[in-house]
């Protein structure tokens, strides 16, 4: 478990920026305890310090993960955010977009969601935005890219791309053996 | 009688001045006969050891009676008489003893001989002769034969085609050869520094005959930016610009091989750099957005000429009153069959027939 460079904790940050906006602080500062970002094997995890000091006793090279994974970072130094950094990110959601039942399913398989998937969007949604994907009842999905404004959306023909697909929780099955 | 007495007391006297050859031991003194070694595990009487004047008798009588009972074992052995001298020949010496020296530690692996080993590589045995085929005779591996029948083979070279054809053949394979030797020998002096733990200068780049490949300019090009006094830190950088990667190449970089890892912070000071951090990306001036400001600057547009249009309906009349031919210049195209056709109002536009 090292600490992460300056360098990659500025790409990190900018990358969740991207999603929750000024709530990043929020999930450094928070009440209940101190928690940081750590990195393994280019693997990210958000770790309470209580159990990074227990985590600390376990011989490193007998060590998968400690935490929560947020991401990993590629081999061209750019952060790529896991399905894992769902429960942590979707509270704090600026952005966020309705599927609706019918379009689930394809989303789930890892498509991008179209015009006539979609149910419902946040006013003024800028383009190429960072959005967390929910379902009609609120549940949340995964992450997304607009590749529309939410203006641009209402002339959009049903077969436009809304948003970009980037993590779903497909994954948990689809990609397990690589999430981690 | 007299004479009798006379010689035992005599004889008595003798024996008190020497001391019988049979000790009396509870446990047995063990020996090792050839290294002429007795080890006596009986306990010492502490008390006459303590006791300042009957020490050293207590001793001395201890050891005369453990070398008297060594000695009755020498003498078991079979004696032999040379030169008058009677002598025994000991057996071989039971106990190991320690060496004087430490234990040679074992010879440093050269480079090969670690890679070798890590790979399993096993040296192979080879004739120390070979046939060969053109000859028609048995070459030696090395040695001056190996070189005349090297030399009666090559009597021709032929030229290659992509070489130059003037290009003496025989002089270019004695420059291989001897730039074989000479690498060799650069890698012996190598591996014994290695094993010295010496530092070897840096050496740099190799040079090449011909042109240098992709990945050696790019060294090439780090190297030379981080060469200044401020290790390159204020060189400008290209937009895509990536550093060299590679084997060896972090240890030819200027000041890379000096950086040490940051010490961990504390939870404390982590949190706090991180929300610093934070800070500065939020706070980064946005770039301007020329689509978005362009699609706002649209949007007020279109929401300012609404409110016109519902502020300028309940004036119409009055307009209409001053009898003026007021148009609303809007953008769009005016389409006419809107509502009721009033008789009194002129048709803007072009007349339509």
């Amino acid at each position: 478990m090292k600490v992460l460079s300056e360098d990659r904790t500025r790409i990190l940050f900018e990358k969740l920026s991207k999603y929750i906006g000024v709530n990043v602080k929020l999930l450094i500062d928070r009440p209940d305890g101190t928690y940081c970002f750590r990195e393994k094997k280019d693997r990210v995890y958000y770790i309470s310090e209580r159990l990074l000091q227990l985590a600390q006793t376990v011989n490193p090279d007998h060590l998968v993960s400690a935490g929560t994974c947020f991401g990993k970072f590629t081999k061209t130094n750019k952060f790529r955010l896991h399905i894992t950094a769902l429960t942590y990110i979707a509270p704090y959601a600026s952005y966020k977009i309705w599927v609706k039942p019918s379009a689930e399913q394809q989303f789930l398989y890892g498509h991008h969601v179209l015009k006539s998937g979609l149910g419902r969007i946040t006013e003024n949604t800028p383009k190429h935005q960072g959005v967390v994907i929910y379902t009609m009842s609120d549940i949340p999905i995964g992450f997304g890219i607009t590749s529309r404004s939410t203006a641009e959306c209402r002339h959009a023909d049903p077969l436009a791309n809304i948003a970009f697909h980037q993590a779903d929780i497909g994954e948990y099955i689809r990609s397990e053996d690589t999430l981690m | 009688m007299d004479i009798v007495n006379e010689i035992l007391e005599r004889e008595q006297k003798k024996a008190e001045k020497y001391k019988p050859i049979t000790v009396e031991k509870h446990l047995d003194v063990e020996f090792d006969v050839g290294t002429l070694l007795a080890s006596d595990t009986n306990d010492l009487d502490l008390k006459v050891l303590q006791s300042d004047n009957e020490r050293d008798k207590y001793l001395e009588a201890l050891t005369r009676d453990n070398t008297q009972l060594l000695l009755n074992k020498v003498w078991e052995l079979p004696t032999e008489r040379i030169d008058e001298a009677i002598v025994v020949r000991l057996p071989v010496p039971k106990t190991l003893l320690p060496r004087s020296k430490p234990v040679p530690k074992p010879k440093p692996l050269t480079k090969w001989q670690e890679f070798a080993k890590a790979k399993g590589i096993t040296k192979k045995k080879k004739d120390k002769a070979q046939w060969d085929e053109q000859l028609q005779k048995w070459v030696p591996l090395f040695g001056f034969k190996k070189a005349a029948a090297e030399k009666e083979k090559n009597w021709l070279i032929e030229v290659p085609q992509n070489v130059d054809p003037m290009t003496d053949m025989y002089e270019k394979k004695a420059s291989e050869k001897s730039e074989k030797v000479a690498k060799n020998e650069l890698q012996r002096l190598k591996n014994i520094a290695r094993a010295r733990k010496v530092k070897i200068p840096r050496v740099g780049l190799p040079v090449t005959a011909d042109k240098a490949n992709a990945a050696q300019l790019a060294t090439a090009a780090v190297v030379a930016k981080a060469s200044t006094a401020s290790l390159g830190k204020f060189q400008d950088k290209l937009p895509k610009e990536k550093e060299a990667r590679g084997k060896g190449i972090h240890e030819l970089i200027p000041g890379k091989e000096r950086k040490r890892k940051a010490p961990i912070p504390t939870p404390q000071q982590e949190k706090q750099n991180n929300l610093n951090l934070i800070d500065k990306i939020l706070n980064k001036r946005p770039k301007i957005d020329m689509e978005k400001a362009v699609a706002k600057h649209i949007h007020t547009e279109q929401i300012q000429r609404s409110e016109e249009k519902k502020n300028a309906k309940p004036i119409k009349g009055k307009r209409k009153a001053k009898g003026g031919n007021v148009t609303n210049f809007t953008a769009k195209k005016p389409k006419a069959g809107k509502g009721q056709r009033n008789p009194n109002k002129k048709a803007t536009g072009r007349k339509r027939r």
